[in-house]
């Protein structure tokens, strides 16, 4: 039966106060400057991918791509190292593609195949509305297979398609829109209601049998009755996150599922759920593999690891709502398709090389080693997942930034390697000599309409 | 490294150096005509005789013709040479082997750098198309790199380490005060050094050196040839130059106290001018001042201050203009300004000045040896130059 092998989830540093847009309880996770759903999905991926091998197929849902034309998963093959075999496909236009991306996945290792399903979103609302303050921004990976050790099987599941007016957005547009909520919620809380039955009836489990139920809604009316439709206590229901990360689209329902994950115990049955013009549920049940294959970090650890004192003005400008006078320093270039596709792994998995002649590390990998000169005896050396410190560091306030003043550093690798970066998702106060660090895939800037994508380091999170 | 040198081989008999500053009315091609006509007077020349050029500009400018085409030199050879910061002393190099060889009789090294006209601030330089993977640090970034690992590896705590690095701020004001050529010729408090705004890392404003618009020319001839010319000629005792292997930017090894490309051109230099003791023997030196933690690293890498030790010298007065071994008496690249191509020859200027007895009232005592030092890059992966002259 398939079944999800691995995961793993991942929220942004940053935390835009309700307060600090003018009203309402608790806070939104905000996707940094240099973040877009390409490089979250890639971040909760690796949790996901390490240790985890075998995937045929690539799946990515978001409804933010960072390109509009030009395939977004290829850039998470490339950043998680995946192999050239490997199919992608991208779904989009709407948040409930994230569970879809899922049960796809569920379909590809029902059919012996291993996907890598990746959800993220950076959920962005017109100023003052409600999608821009209960929004969030998140992303989430599964790895989907028959494998025996999966951690929790896919038991049963049901869908339905609806054509409605509900949410909606131009191509064009930079904002949603939305159709009285009333209205949308008459159309769909009956096909919601009706789905998550026929689900329940698949995987022959019983309402009361469910130890966690995940809902998730662009239009929080659909399933507002689904509840007491399945007489649900509300230790049931699992926290939608409102007030810690807010409803991150095309993630949410992921990262929901990941939460509950990363607090179950063999046995437990899930249903998870997602509305948009039309539903998707299915019934997980989780299995005695669990305990093995948690992640390294937990989606609370995500949570908790925050920065909450974004203003609102820096959030509307990295999100390019509010002009704002730029640096008088020149626009970073465009990197150049051909030096990319030479730097291959180097750039987008931050593989470097060591040479086999004397054993000295290379970021970015070289052919004459540096030590002992000899060339073309390098094999590649994977440096994004090793522990580093750093050696010295500076605060540059000159330099273009989003966020001034860059934060540079030397930093040296554990057993050996050297790389001079950026620091990201760090408080200047907190830099020191000897720090530890790890690395992180980031978005860096976007120069004449191509996007920059790089590892920064960070503290450890 | 070895090198056979040309100690005495080579002297320089005329130069010139224009003002530097933000020189709105005056292009690139207007700063080479005046520090060239300086220069020309000065060896009491005829522009037609010189009979090879080498032109150094880091970017304000492409080749030969930049020179040619602006001071009509008549069907010479005209050599652009380039090598980041140190392109001044690159042309100057080059220039002086040409004479050495027996090449040409005379010849002429220029640099030139035309900066404000940019409108950004600080340094700005054209990259070729890349991966977009390198770090988009500006140049005193790199250079504030080295405050931190000095402060830890010798214990000096960062208030003590700015005082020392504001002192040398304040020297190179204070000698450029008396330099009517440097871009700034005020003296600064150092409270006001100490306060000024924060650049990068420990560095404020103050830290940095001048961005700027200038041009210095030097003419160039066999020594026995020099008193045809002048007769008070200087002679090059040592030129060195090293590209790193950009060692420091791969290798753990390296801590950012020192650039080692720095020490392996100034013990060659030392060789080739036999200079056992610089700490007696160099009387003065116009070293790369780019940002005031370099020139605190490299007292200790040029042997000016025992390793860990340059620092408490700086604080004692020994590098200041009335010191006993005084650097960068002219203001250096901090007051004088640092228009990248001409920075080399400018310092170069300084040495024909002092050893000539004319530098008024910075003149050092009776000079013997002196020093110029030229870096470009920042440290980890850099170039450096240093020559030694003399009477």
């Amino acid at each position: 039966m398939a079944g999800i092998v691995r995961y793993g989830s991942y929220v942004p540093y940053f935390r835009l106060s309700r307060a600090a847009i003018g009203g309402g309880k608790g806070e939104r996770a905000a996707a940094s400057y240099d973040e877009d759903s390409v490089s979250m999905a890639v971040e909760a991926a690796r949790d996901a991918v390490r240790g985890a091998s075998g995937v045929d197929t690539l799946l990515f849902a978001t409804t933010s791509p960072p390109y509009a034309e030009k395939l977004n998963a290829a850039m998470l093959q490339a950043a998680l190292d995946l192999p050239h075999s490997v199919r992608s496909l991208e779904l989009g236009a709407s948040s409930r593609m994230g569970l879809g991306a899922l049960l796809l996945g569920a379909d590809v290792a029902a059919a012996g195949g291993r996907a890598l399903v990746c959800a993220g979103d950076v959920v962005v609302g017109a100023p003052g509305g409600a999608r821009e303050s209960q929004g969030g921004d998140a992303a989430v990976a599964f790895i989907t297979g028959v494998d025996e050790n999966a951690i929790a099987r896919f038991v049963g599941r049901a869908s339905a398609t609806t054509e409605v007016l509900d949410v909606w957005r131009l191509p064009e547009d930079r904002f949603a829109k939305q159709w009285e909520e009333r209205f949308g919620a008459q159309i769909l809380a009956p096909v919601v209601n009706d789905t998550a039955r026929r689900a329940l009836e698949a995987a022959k489990v019983e309402p009361t049998e469910l130890t966690t139920v995940i809902i998730d809604s662009e239009n929080a009316r659909t399933t507002a009755g689904l509840p007491g439709y399945l007489h649900l206590k509300p230790e049931q229901l699992a926290d939608p996150l409102t007030t810690s990360v807010g409803r991150s689209g095309a993630a949410h329902a992921g990262l929901l599922l990941a939460r509950a994950l990363d607090q179950a115990n063999a046995g437990d049955r899930i249903l998870v759920l997602a509305v948009g013009d039309g539903c998707d549920a299915t019934v997980l049940e989780v299995t005695e593999g669990i305990d093995a294959a948690r992640p390294v970090h937990s989606v609370d650890r995500w949570i908790e690891a925050k920065r909450g004192d974004l203003p609102y003005n820096a959030y509307l400008k990295w999100r390019g709502i509010l002009p704002f006078e730029p640096p008088r320093r020149p626009d970073p270039d465009r990197p150049a398709a051909p030096p990319m596709a030479r730097a291959g792994t180097w750039k987008h998995a931050f593989i470097g090389s060591r040479c086999e002649a004397c054993g000295t590390g290379h970021l970015p990998p070289q052919r004459v080693c540096v030590k002992c000169m000899a060339v073309d005896q390098m094999k590649p050396e994977p440096y994004a997942d090793t522990a580093c410190r750093i050696a010295t560091y500076t605060f540059d306030h000159l330099a273009y930034s989003m966020q001034p003043p860059v934060v540079a550093a030397i930093v040296d690798f554990e057993g050996g390697g050297r790389f001079r970066c950026e620091l990201t998702d760090v408080d200047t106060e907190e830099v020191e000599i000897g720090n530890e660090l790890e690395m992180t895939f980031r978005r860096l800037y976007t120069g004449e309409g191509v996007h920059n994508y790089f590892w920064k380091a960070r503290p450890r999170r | 490294m070895s090198s056979n040198g040309i100690r005495d081989r080579v002297a320089i008999v005329g130069m010139g150096c224009t003002a530097f500053g933000e020189l709105w009315d005056k292009g690139a091609d207007d700063l080479l005509v005046d520090s060239a006509t300086e220069a020309y007077q000065s060896a009491q020349l005829d522009p037609e005789r010189v009979d090879a050029y080498w032109l150094g500009t880091m970017g304000s400018g492409s080749s030969g013709l930049m020179l040619s085409e602006a001071l009509k030199i008549p069907y010479k050879p005209v050599s652009r040479v380039e090598n980041m910061c140190a392109t001044g002393s690159e042309a100057l190099r080059n220039a002086a082997y040409a004479v050495a060889c027996g090449a040409y009789d005379l010849v002429m090294a220029i640099g030139v750098e035309k900066l404000k006209d940019s409108g950004y601030s600080g340094l700005v330089s054209g990259q070729p198309p890349s991966d977009g993977t390198a770090p988009s640090m500006t140049a005193p970034a790199n250079f504030s790199l080295l405050a931190p690992a000095y402060a830890k590896k010798y214990g000096v705590d960062e208030d003590t380490l700015k005082q020392v690095l504001t002192r040398i701020a304040w020297k190179n004001h204070r000698n450029g005060a008396k330099n009517s050529k440097a871009q700034y010729r005020k003296e600064v408090s150092m409270e006001r050094i100490a306060a000024s705004p924060k650049v990068a890392g420990m560095l404020g404003i103050f830290d940095c050196s001048g961005v700027s618009d200038g041009s210095a020319a030097a003419i160039l001839c066999r020594a026995e040839d020099a008193h045809r010319y002048t007769d008070h000629p200087i002679f090059i005792k040592a030129l060195s130059f090293v590209a790193g292997p950009a060692e420091g930017y791969f290798s753990e090894d390296y801590d950012f106290t020192t650039f080692p490309e720095v020490c392996v051109s100034v013990e060659d230099a030392y060789k080739q001018a036999g200079v056992t003791n610089p700490r007696e023997e160099i009387s003065m030196a116009e070293v790369h001042d780019c940002f005031t933690p370099t020139e605190l690293v490299l007292m200790e890498d040029m042997g000016f201050s025992p390793r860990g030790q340059g620092w408490k010298d700086v604080l004692d007065g020994r590098f200041d203009g009335d010191g006993p071994q005084p650097i960068n008496p002219d203001g250096g690249l901090k007051s004088f300004g640092h228009p990248i191509g001409a920075s080399g020859l400018r310092m170069m200027y300084e040495m024909w000045l002092q050893l000539r007895g004319e530098a008024g009232e910075r003149q050092i005592p009776e000079p013997q040896l002196g020093l110029t030092h030229n870096l470009g890059g920042a440290p980890g992966r850099c170039v450096s130059f240093v020559s030694i002259v003399g009477k």
